[in-house]
């Protein structure tokens, strides 16, 4: 009360913290629009997905129970034993699904390799400085953009029915989605070329292929053959699923494994696509550092 | 092109030819093999995998007449389209309360797995080593697993899509912790703040614009999965179109497509505006 009596009034200051504290309310003020509005939209979405809490923790327990089931035997001398205890009893399979795991790759190796030749066709036309035209790259994007929104799945689907049961049908889905994908990542690629190396060819004469191969591709190519594997590595897993539709690959074993209760096959199958996806994950890292240092 | 030009262009190609040798020699027997073998494992492929040119151009074939077959796309009865929009709303909800469900788990468990917030080194490397299996497995694996816990329905892809990717999400985001500036957390500890401040007020504050851009980046490829993940019976506008690939309906499954085609591409304009709003110009790896 003293320091109040003392102090001459200062509206500068009240009118500075009246401002603070107004500027604080209504930044609160908007935190709390937006987090209603977010609750809103949660409580929405789990309406529409049919979230039921009371289902969920009546039922949690069969997850574990689940996850300890896979790794438990189920026929033979030691049913019911932990499954490292049999191993040989637990990778019965191991030819079967070994072979079936080198389809897996295989789809996956050969889809990649035809999804990028079609994506590197592309990346030319798509790309807007290396001289195609305008309605061209318009058209070659909105093509690439289509085959890369539809689930490879979904083309899965319906080239299982036009082809056949068996991995044709997968190796063709997982190109579409492969061209689409990795042809919009090479024509980004392209649009950032140094252009200098280009103006020259052009300025000596050369011709728009000469040009490509001389002042563009040494630029570009180690870029790519990183992305290709990467995208390889994606889509091991992809063609690993393939199957679930009938479309080849180990997937189609996996699947008749979970549905059909083979419990300890379900995790023999899913422990041998664990390993194979990392093992492919570390040497496909290795080979693209060593494609990025050689160049850059 | 060369000899056009007479004898001055020949000899100034010898000259650039000796001098950057490396450039104009043959590719080398290393590269040769490289490439024989790749051509060499794609024919082997090709034909291991049953590509003869009469199954395949036969199938072209009729791939042909169910494109016919497809045009132009329909719906059929208001009670369809009605149906399909609730299933399409359906995918929405589950790519978002997935991606929802999966940050608030692989927040907390990040600061577990990131090299400078874990409270003890056996914890990360579990912690790690469990984001591994979780993503390692396919999240329509996972969709099958919930299936058998909650029933058939939207729910278990909810659930699918939530527990493959506190992997991924944890993975990211443990690295953008460990990617982090350690000078504002020094400077809160150093003033007398806890351990938890120093996460809440140093560190959290840093990382959370790339967090929420890689979480919205989730929801947009979620919202691919959740399309596909109705194969397997778990909700989503992937069961419709199973069903009406199974009875036939082409148009009806054209249609479907188209819906999946827009939904999608909205999620992709609407996630690329907002990670530009609160990233600024940072974009997340992808």
């Amino acid at each position: 009360m003293t320091a109040s009596a003392a102090t001459p009034p200062r509206p500068g200051v009240e009118q500075l913290s009246r401002s603070y504290a107004d500027e604080v309310a209504r930044k609160r003020r908007r935190f709390l629009v937006a987090a209603a509005v977010f609750a809103a939209m949660v409580v929405l979405a789990g309406w529409m997905a049919e979230v039921d809490l009371a289902l969920f923790f009546r039922n949690i327990h069969k997850f574990p129970n689940y996850i300890g089931r896979i790794f438990l035997l189920d026929s033979g001398p030691m049913a019911g034993r932990f499954v490292l205890l049999d191993v040989p009893g637990w990778f019965w399979g191991l030819g079967k699904w070994l072979k079936l795991l080198a389809d897996t790759l295989l789809i996956a190796y050969v889809a990649t390799f035809l999804g990028a030749v079609f994506g590197f066709i592309a990346c030319f036309y798509a790309a807007g400085n290396l001289g195609a035209s305008h309605p061209v790259s318009f058209c070659v994007r909105r093509f690439l953009e289509f085959c890369r929104t539809v689930p490879d799945l979904v083309f899965a689907l319906i080239f299982v029915m036009a082809f056949g049961l068996g991995p044709i049908a997968g190796v063709l889905a997982i190109v579409i989605h492969t061209t689409g994908a990795l042809g919009k990542l090479f024509y980004e690629v392209l649009e950032n070329v140094d252009q200098k190396p280009v103006e020259g060819l052009v300025a000596s004469g050369a011709s728009w292929t000469t040009t490509m191969r001389f002042a563009v591709l040494p630029q570009v190519l180690s870029n790519f053959l990183s992305y290709a594997l990467l995208r390889f590595e994606i889509n091991v897993r992809g063609a690993s699923v393939m199957g679930f539709v009938g479309a080849g690959g180990i997937g189609q074993d996996l699947m008749e494994a979970i549905r059909k209760f083979y419990y300890p096959d379900v995790s023999a199958i899913l422990v041998l696509i664990v390993l194979t996806v990392s093992i492919i994950d570390l040497v496909t890292e290795r080979i693209r550092h060593h494609f990025i240092t050689q160049v850059g | 092109m060369g000899s056009a030009d007479g004898g001055y262009g020949d000899i100034e190609n010898a000259a650039l030819r000796a001098r950057y040798a490396k450039v104009f020699a043959p590719p080398g027997w290393n590269g040769r093999l490289l490439a024989a073998t790749a051509l060499a494992l794609l024919v082997f492929g090709l034909w291991h995998l049953g590509f003869s040119p009469t199954r395949f151009f036969n199938g072209l074939g009729s791939l042909g007449k169910l494109i016919v077959l497809m045009m132009p796309p329909e719906w059929g009865t208001t009670d369809t389209l009605l149906r399909f929009l609730k299933s399409l709303g359906e995918t929405v909800a589950i790519a978002f309360l997935g991606t929802l469900l999966a940050a608030s788990f692989a927040l907390p468990l990040s600061l577990v797995a990131a090299r400078n917030t874990t409270i003890s080194q056996i914890l990360r490397f579990f912690t790690r080593r469990s984001f591994d299996t979780l993503r390692g497995v396919d999240t329509l694996v996972w969709a099958l697993v919930w299936v058998n816990v909650v029933g058939l329905g939207p729910f278990a892809g909810v659930l699918a899509i939530a527990i493959s990717d506190v992997g991924s999400l944890g993975k990211l985001f443990s690295e953008a912790l460990e990617a982090s500036d350690q000078s504002a957390v020094e400077g809160v500890t150093a003033s007398g703040g806890a351990r938890l401040h120093g996460i809440r007020f140093g560190l959290l504050p840093q990382v959370a614009p790339v967090l929420i851009g890689q979480c919205l980046y989730f929801f947009e490829s979620n919202t691919r999965s959740a399309t596909i993940i109705g194969i397997v019976g778990a909700g989503g506008i992937g069961l419709e179109l199973t069903e009406m690939i199974r009875t036939l309906e082409w148009q009806k499954v054209s249609f479907l497509i188209i819906m999946i085609l827009i939904t999608v591409s909205i999620i992709d304009k609407l996630s690329t505006m907002l990670r530009g709003a609160i990233a600024g110009s940072r974009t997340p790896p992808n």
